[in-house]
């Protein structure tokens, strides 16, 4: 038997994690003549959870708002699942938002304002009703169907915005910072519950933040976004561990730079660099640096190693600054260049040489092989 | 100081409402000379109800009112929506051209109007006065209802729009519950505006139609006539009770 049309369309349903739910291509936008977002192409996986992550003024939330719709591209094309949608208004697009502000309907009830979606599509009453019992329930909400937006806390509010949004089983669904007006606590633990909506229903999660910790905790893949450009494109542990630039390195978690120059390239691939005045050997990298080049050596502040002034290896530095974390202490430690450097260490009880005092003299090494190296920059000063 | 403090605001009060007072108080007075108290009685409220020509100018008066109350809000609050909702040429223009109709002094605005409706032709009467009450009740409804806008957050009529309504659902569903209490608040602010108007009335009234504020004008011109006082006090209530209406609107957030 031939196959027939809805076969077609049914295979094309069962998505799998690796087919693109959501194509920008060459997506640009001005205000007044101000760049915000700088033609740029993105592709979404279908399922997946991906954060756009960069500095308030970034192009973040505009680019989030020309995929709801709420704004027209100057140029380019946005694709969902194929279908091009540039010009489509917000209502007509397969696609929900969860907006900062919550924007509930201030003069409806819980119920009402989850049932908004449904209603406005015109469906029976009947599965109004039962749907939204059922993502109220979801989102643990059905006892307070009856009550008005200000009746609720912030995080009821959150998942009332959460539940009005999913109820119509977008295609995509949009958060603008959705978690950014909640306390702590209560943030790390709708960030769980984000998760876990997002696990039971199945639905593509395009998220936007300022918060480092929060994309790399939350996301599959992280888009960090600068000036209205896409810096790097990554699984949160890439874009922590290998970024592919200084701002990137700077943004997602802190990092110490130094500056290095290449004094030898060993047979094997690893460099010999000249660092503060010092030779140090460090990994091969697929950068192909030849002899002379100028790099930046990055280290995580957990990466690096406070010892006793005096051990012959490492960097001598005074301890300028003790900052207690809880699980961590940190230090800021300025190297006799000026050079300052910030180091990140877990509570050892045995380690007797871990409490050094403000003002004391200590040398500063890393764990080999933990360097992170780029090209040295000059131009784009972060 | 207790004493100054209480003091003070009595005076004030007592500046504020005792020419009301005596007002209200000589309405019910038995004599003819408005200036002595000769005991209670209700006789100028039965010349007033007896006063045809009275309460057909007030007829006439409530009939305008209303009509110019209703028009201006409706105008009103399009305009307000489409000066907070959409960018279109010559936005801040007109914008500020309401502040010129509501800043310019009444006389101004009579003159000027009733020149502009002898050059059209148009014939002095119900629709004159009727045009000109609505052209400076508009922008007291506009600006009535464009403060309640842009204090409320635009992403609400975005998350409408988001879920599916079109642009007329959004208006029915959304925008106008928002901002009805303030509607409310704008008409009423008209319906007073035209109710108690002098000067512009003057201007551009008629023979056939003749409102309530110039009958009781030229009604005084021959020395104030109780009936008058009693006049005034049913108007008071009225405007009393439109005042508390406006109140509970206002109030229902």
């Amino acid at each position: 038997m031939a196959p027939t049309r809805t076969d077609a369309e049914a295979a094309w349903r069962v998505a799998t994690p690796e087919q693109t739910i959501l194509q920008l291509q060459g997506i640009s936008k001005s205000f007044d003549d101000k760049r915000v977002v700088c033609p740029l192409d993105l592709d979404v996986r279908h399922g997946e959870f991906l954060t756009l992550l960069g500095p308030s003024g970034c192009g973040k939330t505009t680019l989030l708002r020309l995929i709801g719709g709420f704004e027209r591209p100057d140029g380019g094309t946005i694709l969902l699942a194929g279908r091009d949608i540039t010009r489509l208004p917000p209502n007509q697009r397969p696609v929900n938002t969860v907006f900062q502000s919550y924007a509930l309907f201030p003069h409806m009830s819980v119920f009402d304002n989850v049932a908004y979606g449904l209603r406005a599509e015109r469906r029976p009453r009947a599965e109004v009703e039962s749907r939204v019992r059922e993502v109220l329930n979801m989102v643990q909400l059905e006892e307070l169907a009856g009550r008005r937006p200000d009746q609720l806390s912030g995080g009821q509010q959150q998942r009332v915005a959460i539940a009005r949004a999913v109820i119509k089983k977008p295609r995509l669904l949009l958060l603008d910072e959705p978690l950014s007006a909640l306390d702590y606590k209560l943030r790390k633990q709708m960030q769980i519950e984000l998760k876990r909506i997002q696990r039971e229903l199945g639905i593509t999660f395009l998220f936007v933040t300022h918060d480092q910790e929060e994309a790399l905790s939350m996301s599959d893949r992280v888009v960090v976004m600068r000036e209205g450009h896409v810096e790097q494109i990554g699984t949160p542990r890439d874009v922590y561990e290998n970024p592919s630039n200084l701002f990137v390195a700077r943004f997602v978690g802190e990092i110490n730079v130094f500056d290095a120059e290449v004094a030898e390239v060993l047979g094997d691939g690893r460099l010999v660099g000249q660092i503060e005045g010092r030779r140090i050997t460090l990994p091969a990298r697929n950068g192909g640096f030849a002899v002379g080049d100028a790099l930046h050596v990055l280290l995580r502040p957990e990466d690096l190693r406070l010892l006793p002034p005096e051990r012959e290896e490492g960097f001598s530095g005074e301890v300028v600054e003790r900052n207690y974390k809880g699980m961590t202490l940190e230090s800021v430690i300025r190297l006799e260049s000026g050079l300052q450097l910030l180091a990140s260490e877990f509570f050892d009880e045995d380690d007797p040489d871990f409490d050094y005092r403000l003002g004391e003299r200590i040398k500063v090494t890393w764990v080999p092989n933990w360097e992170i190296l780029l090209p040295r920059e000059t131009a784009r000063a972060v | 100081m207790r004493w100054l403090k209480h003091g003070y605001l009595g005076l004030v009060y007592l500046l504020l409402y005792l020419p009301i007072a005596v007002l209200v108080v000589f309405s019910f007075n038995a004599s003819r000379n408005p200036y002595r108290w000769q005991g209670l009685s209700l006789e100028w409220y039965a010349r007033l109800w007896d006063n045809d020509a009275l309460i057909q100018a007030a007829a006439n008066s409530l009939l305008l009112a209303t009509t110019a109350a209703t028009l201006s809000t409706l105008i009103g609050t399009l305009t307000a929506i489409a000066l907070h909702r959409y960018r279109f040429r010559g936005k801040r223009l007109l914008n500020g051209m309401l502040f010129v109709v509501m800043m310019s002094p009444d006389i101004v605005l009579a003159i000027s109007l009733l020149v502009l409706f002898i050059l059209l032709g148009v014939k002095l009467g119900y629709l004159s006065l009727l045009l000109a009450h609505v052209t400076f009740c508009l922008p007291f409804v506009v600006v009535t209802v464009y403060a309640r806008l842009s204090g409320f957050n635009a992403q609400i009529i975005e998350a409408a729009r988001d879920l599916g309504a079109s642009e007329w659902q959004m208006l029915r569903t959304v925008l106008v519950p928002i901002i009805f209490p303030a509607v409310m608040a704008g008409w009423l602010l008209g319906f007073t505006l035209s109710l108690d108007d002098v000067v512009v009335s003057i201007f551009v009234t008629g023979p056939t139609f003749e409102v309530l504020p110039l009958r009781i004008y030229s009604m005084v011109r021959l020395g104030v006539k109780p009936e008058v006082n009693a006049l005034a006090t049913v108007l008071l209530m009225l405007s009393l009770l439109a005042l508390l209406a406006s109140q509970y609107f206002l109030a229902r957030k």
